[in-house]
């Protein structure tokens, strides 16, 4: 049965999908079936975990089939780490969804997107496990196409439009995605990841092969909302349902950062694309005005929802810029990151589903004097909020600190001087919202409201909870993290 | 004998304790409001049995967690620490007792907030006089502004609010936007960011680095309220009177001195201070800053704001007593934290006192009332000497060291501007008292009824006047504790 968990990791999602579309007319038990399929993903993904925590990989072959003919799934310290956020985040969020969902979806349709949900969660398990080019682009589309259809059932009218200009988006990345991984298969003849590391080792010194890094560095980069393409993100997260915007918000970008580092590391290796293509000096300066930009913006949001929007994309930044550092401290930030901002991220969109479920929506406006109301939605925002600004003993400073470190370690202080002023900003577009909630009078036409409840409440601590344990007890991210960077890197390193 | 750490843990965790205990019984106010009296009994007990073994030279440590590899929540009770803390627990048995009586006699609304946010903010103080590193007083510092944030925008008025945001604005900007990039700096650059005798920086650090080091330093340590960042004391000052009287003129302000001071020796060291070419620089800033505070104060009617740039003028004392980089003025600074704030409480206290018994806040108006509220203008006028420092209060002493230090150091510029200072002070702090007593009453303000304030609130004032007398003669055992902080060997 062990022996089987690479499969499972992925299977589970992928057959509870059509079951659940079968239960439509049960959405309770829909709901149930859900759950329990995301709790039984979160399992496996922490036994993965468990079993290459020491540094080793699991090697599985699909059907049986040798690679590089069948499909084969590797799971190492980089994938099990991105496995385990994914897993964790959807079980998380799967108690929050029944009443929010309940709520924003209509009651005939609540299976179907329970289903959509489903394949975009084993989507998105796919891209992170499998060890196979082709396969990453066929999940990619599974993930996406999902996502699409999440996305446009949102309340808002605008959500079909933001819907479809991510697909437009997205399809665009993943065809650059697609014709890259083809010019590597003509070149090669083989689509394994790790047969493709040794045999691309002759043939790096062509046009075609740097073509095809610079169609899968595009495309991916469209994937993760680079800077600057990533104008389908705030749409997209603003419109959808509040606890698609919680799983996309914490997942989506992660895995698709992944994706690139495991084409960069693995597969074109260091030498390729930070020597020969210096590929950190085009990734430093849109990490750094990913950041700086979009943070901006943020402040002047009026929206909630799309305020985070926006400081997702700035927190994106943060992790191309860990990875543009190309040192291995800066590429176990970014990949300590990925954890960090994903459960802080998560948090802090369950607070904002919170405040729509009673309030019905997060203009400033709206949300002004909700603190009196419900207390504990708002010191949930609040401490998953100072975490996203990372101030020590959050989750968040974790990651600044060393992210920092590595910056000063080459001497970039202009870099550690930002990083520094633009959590300055993330204060600002935070307080907006405190502000807001705590010190305006509530409107005039407000409806009375009441707390939460107990069901959105209790996953949104959950998560919050875990952005003071993991900026306290630091260690265990940080080692997971560490064995990450080392897989990725493909030797132990001096921490 | 209970063992060190237990100790160290102790008195961090009486402050949470009665924080609870006190939210439990919010619905008594009997009870509740004994118990914010038994909460700083109890601290204050803690916190003296650490005394004697600090004494015989142990240093009491307990470590807490390791976020990771060398960064720590780590405690070390060091003299200066010992010192604060001492000063922080002691003075509020007497202001938790003054404050029932003022919050009750001027009508405040929500006592249990008030009190549980004094807990927190006084936890926080206990945090930052143990701290064995930076990282650790860091986190305790912020902790300490976030704290008493809610107790500045108390009365929740328009300008309450608005003195609220100065309030949390500068002191939150100042310490992420400068004190945290140079603690990292500090912390890449020495690999360490322990609290060592004689400082971490030299040989790690070279002078022209920390010299920029030491401005962020000075500026990103707001609390100790070095001009042009000092706004947010004045602010401060829309609070009721106990959090004036125990934060912003002990607890949160010598926070800041400390923190400069404990940099100064600890993270610096003096000898390394001396080569660095912006530590006469800050030096200036601190005297400019001491002699425009107290120029301002002298313009203020409001007392309660005379007072807030009075305190803006001395702490800037304390920041001069590090960067004169020189033993007896970094001995004076320490001892002026405790002498200044017994001064300075007790002012706050008469403040208090006498808006509770008149509702009178402008100096203007106070002409006379010398005569009705003999005792409360008694007081205020031991601990405005002590503040001048005039024999026969504890203020002679820590200025003394400061004199000398000037002195010693050869900054000639330095001790004439603390005469001038002094001078200054005499003429802002001496005035109110002076017309209160001599002066008639304006016409039309016939102060009918007017009598002391209630006996809560009379009582402590006293105390702490007395306490300013008894200084005088307990600064030698002062001095002795906190000789060792500057690892100076014997000798005097």
């Amino acid at each position: 049965m062990t022996e089987h968990l690479p499969a499972l990791q992925v299977v589970i999602a992928l057959t509870a999908a059509p079951l659940v579309m079968l239960l439509n007319r049960l959405p309770r038990l829909a709901w149930g079936v859900t759950l329990a399929a995301c709790w039984a993903t979160l399992a496996i993904a922490l036994l993965l975990l468990l079993q290459v925590s020491d540094g080793g990989e699991i090697r599985y072959e699909m059907g049986g089939w040798a690679p590089p003919w069948g499909i084969e799934y590797r799971v190492d310290g980089a994938n099990a780490w991105v496995l385990l956020i994914i897993g964790l985040v959807s079980a998380v969020v799967m108690p929050f969804a029944r009443r929010s969902v309940e709520q924003e979806i209509p009651a005939d349709r609540l299976g179907l997107f329970y289903s959509a949900f489903l394949l975009a969660n084993a989507g998105l398990l796919g891209i992170a496990i499998t060890n196979d080019a082709f396969n990453i682009f066929v999940f990619f589309e599974i993930s996406a196409l999902a996502s699409y259809a999440l996305i446009a059932m949102g309340r808002d009218r605008r959500a079909v439009l933001s819907s479809y200009q991510y697909l437009i988006m997205g399809t665009i990345g993943t065809t650059f995605l697609l014709i890259g991984i083809g010019f590597l298969y003509i070149m090669t003849g083989t689509l394994n990841l790790s047969d493709l590391a040794t045999r691309l080792e002759g043939v790096t010194d062509t046009r075609t092969i740097r073509a095809a890094f610079g169609f899968i560095a595009v495309g991916i980069s469209l994937k993760l909302a680079l800077f600057p393409l990533h104008l389908w993100l705030p749409n997209a997260y603003s419109y959808a349902p509040s606890m698609v915007t919680v799983f996309l918000s914490a997942t989506a970008t992660k895995v698709a950062i992944y994706v690139l580092l495991r084409f960069v590391y693995t597969v074109f290796g260091f030498e390729f694309s930070f020597v020969e293509l210096s590929m950190a000096w085009v990734l430093m300066p849109l990490a750094l005005l990913g950041i700086v930009i979009p943070s901006l913006v943020a402040v002047f949001q009026d929206d909630v929802k799309r305020l985070l929007a926006y400081s997702s994309v700035a927190q994106v930044g943060y992790m191309i810029l860990g990875i543009s550092l190309a040192s291995a401290l800066g590429l176990m930030a970014s990949t300590v990151h990925l954890f960090n901002h994903a459960i802080t991220k998560a948090a802090l969109f369950m607070a904002v589903g919170c405040l729509v479920y009673r309030l019905g929506g997060v203009s400033l406006s709206r949300v002004a004097g909700a603190a009196e109301r419900m207390p504990w939605t708002m010191a949930a925002f609040v401490v998953a909020g100072l975490s996203l600004i990372g101030v020590p003993l959050t989750a968040g400073f974790v990651t600044k600190w060393h992210l920092l470190q590595a910056a000063l370690m080459d001497g970039f202080w202009p870099v550690a001087a930002l990083l520094l002023a633009t959590s300055l900003i993330a204060a600002i577009y935070i307080w907006k919202v405190v502000e807001a909630a705590y010190f305006r009078a509530p409107p005039d036409d407000a409806r009375e409201v009441r707390e939460a409840p107990l069901s959105l409440l209790v996953p949104t601590w959950t998560l919050t909870a875990m952005t003071i344990i993991f900026g306290v007890w630091a260690q265990l991210p940080i080692s997971a993290a560490r064995n990450a960077a080392e897989a990725l890197l493909g030797a132990p390193q001096p921490w | 004998m209970v063992s060190d750490a237990t100790l160290v843990y102790l008195a961090l965790a009486v402050p949470l304790a009665g924080m609870f205990a006190l939210i439990a019984a919010s619905r008594w106010p009997a009870l509740r409001d004994s118990l914010v009296v038994v909460t700083a009994v109890a601290m204050f007990g803690v916190v003296v049995q650490l005394l004697p073994r600090v004494l015989r030279g142990e240093r009491p440590s307990a470590s807490l967690i390791e976020l990771f590899p060398g960064l720590e929540i780590a405690f070390l009770v060091e003299p200066l620490g010992m010192m604060f803390a001492l000063l922080a627990s002691g003075l509020w048995i007497i202001t938790a007792l003054y404050a029932i009586g003022y919050m009750r006699g001027a009508r405040e609304l929500h006592h249990t907030r008030f009190h549980v946010f004094f807990c927190i903010a006084l936890f926080s103080a206990t945090g930052i006089a143990f701290s064995s590193n930076m990282f650790s007083l860091f986190v305790f510092y912020e902790a300490l502004t976030l704290s008493t944030y809610p107790l500045v925008a108390h009365k929740g008025n328009e300008a309450a609010k608005k003195g609220a945001r100065t309030y949390l604005g500068l002191l939150l900007g100042t310490s992420v936007g400068l004190l945290l990039p140079a603690v990292i700096a500090t912390w890449w650059l020495a690999g360490t960011l322990e609290f060592t005798p004689g400082g971490i920086m030299a040989g790690n650090v070279n002078p022209a680095i920390g010299g920029l080091l030491l401005v962020l330093f000075m500026y990103g340590i707001g609390k100790a309220a070095l001009m042009p960042f000092h706004r947010w004391l004045p602010s401060a000052m829309v609070a009721p009177t106990p959090v004036s009287a125990l934060l912003h003129a002990v607890a949160v302000v010598k926070a800041g001195v400390f923190t400069v001071l404990k940099v100064s020796v600890y993270l610096f060291g003096l000898d390394y201070l001396r080569e660095l070419a912006t530590t006469d620089i800050i030096l200036y800033v601190a005297v400019f800053t001491l002699i425009a505070a107290s120029l301002i104060a002298m313009q203020q009617d409001n007392l309660k704001a005379r007072l807030a740039y009075s305190t803006v003028s001395q702490l800037s004392y304390i920041v001069t007593a590090a960067m004169l980089v020189s033993e007896f003025a970094a001995l004076g600074g320490g001892m002026h934290i405790v002498m200044h704030a017994f001064g300075k409480i007790t002012l706050f206290f008469c403040a208090g006192a006498i808006y509770v018994a008149t509702k009178k806040t402008e100096i203007s108006d106070m002409h006379g009332l010398g005569r009705r509220m003999p005792v409360t203008f008694a007081a205020f006028f031991i601990g405005a000497l002590c503040v001048i420092g005039v024999p026969p209060t504890g203020g002679v002493w820590s200025k003394w060291h400061l004199f000398m230090g000037a002195y010693d150091s050869g900054h000639q510029l330095v001790v004439l501007a603390l005469i001038v200072s002094t001078l200054l002070n005499i003429a802002y702090l001496l005035p109110p008292v002076v017309n209160a007593f001599l002066l008639p009453p304006k016409e039309g303000d016939q102060g009918g009824g007017i009598r002391e304030a209630p006996l809560l609130c009379v009582v402590p004032l006293s105390l702490t006047a007395l306490g300013c007398i008894a200084l005088f003669v307990l600064a030698g055992p002062l001095a002795g504790l906190l000789r060792p902080y500057l690892a100076v060997s014997g000798g005097w």
